[in-house]
Formats: structure tokens, C-alpha cells, sequence
């Protein structure tokens, strides 16, 4: 097997977490795609990492996980802020500015 | 460089369940569902670090992603409420099918880019990370970090900080009137004069005596106040 399928396996990963963000209404899902496609970006660093043989993919896989770590503590605090206001986690529902 | 047959099966085998994992994530009816095959999808994703030589972020992925984020998860979800179904409303229409062709095209073109970037430079060989992790993966790390990117893990470091405060600043709730306490609510009762006595209990002199079961006054009738008004509601016309 050659260690590029790791890559399409990202990819499809990216995908389908992308295709879940355009595809799901409710906040929390969209979130946990968001996740799904920094894990998908990180098995990329790592299989790069491999291919050029030194450990930098593999830095930056650190630091992607650093940042998704402190986005997830502010966007679930955006939630639970929206939640609190609305009584919903849809984000159908945050149309305030439409009218 | 290809590897070796084990590497191989492992591959094909987590690798479907993997992208299994992500469908099902997306296609999951309910919030709960999405975070367990999230999960799931991120455990096999730690195989695969692991597999790749990658020893400390298969473990890092682990204690961070299955552990912190998404027990986070969880928790938010409980808090907003797990029944929170998703709207089958189509605010744009045909959005749907659109996102689906979308993401059908994007993989498309991202995968066929893969194919052409390998095949262009004659599909170069994979040097390995044996050389690299000699010294064992997690000294190499180390030394990457707080050499050459101290900067970046600094400013991570404080990354961290501002996001920690931020939450707490979100989930910060100024209270603008004064706690209503016994006393407070007992006078509050007395100058409205409405309902001086406390609350009927529910199920009195009814059929049952559930929590959602309103009691029945002299007349016969029941009585709402009875019932909290979480429960109110649930027993309508089999009183």
C-alpha cells in the first residue's frame, strides 16, 4: 500500500465534515464537523511529515490541535450564549438581523 | 516506500470505519449520536498518528480530542438539550442537494489534485520517519518546539489564556435585580394578595399521585397549580 492513501483518506474526511457544515442545522453538529475537518488536516500534516522524513508536519499537527482545543472552548461559549437568549441551538434561528 | 502488509489491512480496515464514522456523524438524527461516531472517527484517527510514527500525537489525540473536547461536547449538548431536533425547514431552497453536489465536487477535485501532484513528480518516494525519530519521536518534538517554534508556542500559550477568559466572559451572567429569597417572595405574595398560601401539591385526592398529576379541588376540578410548569401540559384529557 503506498502511504498516499492516507492522504485521500484526509481528504475524504474533509469532505464529508465540510459537506456536514453546508448540511446540518444544528450549531453543536456543525461545530463537531468543524472538528472532523482539523483532525482530517492533521492526518495530513502527519502523513507529510512521513513522506519528507523530519518531524515539522507533525509540529504543526501540535499546534493545529493548541488552536481547535481554544476555538472549541470560545464557540461552545458562543452556543450556550445564543442558546441562553434564544431557547435554540439551530443556526436557523439567529436570523435577528434579517428583518 | 510502501508498506508493509499489516500496515496495509490496518489501513483498509480503520480507514472505512473511519469514513464510516464521519458519514454517520453527519447523518446522525440526533446531537448525541453525531459525538459518539465523532469519536469513534478521532480513536481511529490516533491509530493511524500512531501507525505513522507519530507517537505523541496519537496519544496527544487521544487525551485531547476524545477526552477534553469531546466530553465539552457532551457537556454543552446536555446543557442545551439533547431532544434538540434538527429543523427540516428549507430556509434556501434546494440548499440540500446543493451542499451535497458541493461536497461531492470539492472531494472530487481535491482528490484528482493528490493524484496529479504524485503522478506529475513521479510519485516520489516516502523517506520515513525512522532517521528523524532516532532519538525517540518525543525528544524530536521538544527540540522542534521550544527551539525553533518557542515563538509560536508562546504565543500559543497565550492563545490559551485569551480563549480561557473569553469563555469565562461568555458564560459570565450579570445578575441586574437582587436575589429573590423566601422572605422576598413570601412579602412579594402578601402585596399581590393573589395566592397568600403556598402551592396545592400535585396528585391530592386524584387518581394518582405522580408529580404531573394535578390535584383535585372540592368541586372536583383539577388544578394546575398544582403541577410544576415543566410538567404541565402532559396530561391533558385523561384526567
Amino acid at each position: 500500500m503506498n502511504p498516499e492513501n492516507y492522504l485521500y483518506l484526509s481528504v475524504l474526511l474533509f469532505t464529508i465534515g465540510a459537506a456536514g457544515v453546508l448540511l446540518r442545522r444544528n450549531a453543536i453538529v456543525v461545530f463537531m464537523c468543524i472538528e472532523l475537518m482539523l483532525n482530517a488536516a492533521n492526518l495530513a500534516f502527519v502523513t507529510f511529515a512521513r513522506m519528507h522524513g523530519n518531524l515539522e508536519g507533525q509540529v504543526f499537527a501540535f499546534f493545529t490541535m493548541v488552536v481547535a482545543a481554544a476555538e472549541v472552548v470560545v464557540g461552545l461559549a458562543i452556543i450556550m450564549t445564543i442558546f441562553r437568549a434564544r431557547r435554540s441551538a439551530s443556526v436557523d434561528d439567529a436570523n435577528l438581523l434579517k428583518n | 516506500m510502501s508498506t508493509g502488509t499489516a500496515e496495509a489491512v490496518q489501513f483498509w480496515l480503520l480507514g472505512g470505519l473511519a469514513v464510516l464514522g464521519a458519514i454517520a456523524m453527519v447523518c446522525a438524527t440526533k446531537a448525541v449520536y453525531s459525538a459518539l461516531f465523532l469519536a469513534v472517527t478521532m480513536i481511529i484517527l490516533a491509530v493511524f498518528y500512531i501507525a505513522q510514527g507519530a507517537v505523541f500525537l496519537g496519544v496527544v489525540q487521544v487525551v485531547v480530542y476524545t477526552g477534553a473536547v469531546m466530553m465539552l461536547f457532551l457537556f454543552v449538548l446536555m446543557l442545551v438539550g439533547v431532544d434538540s431536533a434538527d429543523s427540516l425547514t428549507e430556509t434556501l431552497k434546494g440548499q440540500r442537494p446543493a451542499a451535497i453536489a458541493a461536497g461531492i465536487g470539492f472531494g472530487l477535485v481535491v482528490i484528482g489534485a493528490i493524484g496529479n501532484a504524485s503522478v506529475e513528480s513521479g510519485r516520489p518516494d516516502f523517506v520515513g520517519l525512522d532517521a528523524a525519530n532516532a532519538g525517540g519521536n518525543v525528544e524530536g518534538l521538544a527540540e522542534l518546539i521550544f527551539v525553533r517554534y518557542l515563538w509560536a508556542f508562546e504565543l500559543t500559550g497565550a492563545l490559551l489564556i485569551i480563549a480561557t477568559v473569553g469563555a469565562m466572559i461568555l458564560a459570565h451572567r450579570e445578575r441586574f435585580t437582587e436575589r429573590q429569597g423566601q422572605r422576598e417572595l413570601s412579602e412579594q405574595r402578601f402585596r399581590d394578595g393573589t395566592h397568600v398560601t403556598p402551592m396545592p401539591s400535585p396528585g391530592v385526592y386524584a387518581r394518582h399521585n405522580a408529580v404531573d398529576w394535578p390535584a383535585r379541588l372540592p368541586d372536583g376540578s383539577p388544578s394546575e397549580l398544582s403541577v410544576n410548569p415543566m410538567h404541565r401540559g402532559h396530561r391533558d384529557g385523561e384526567m
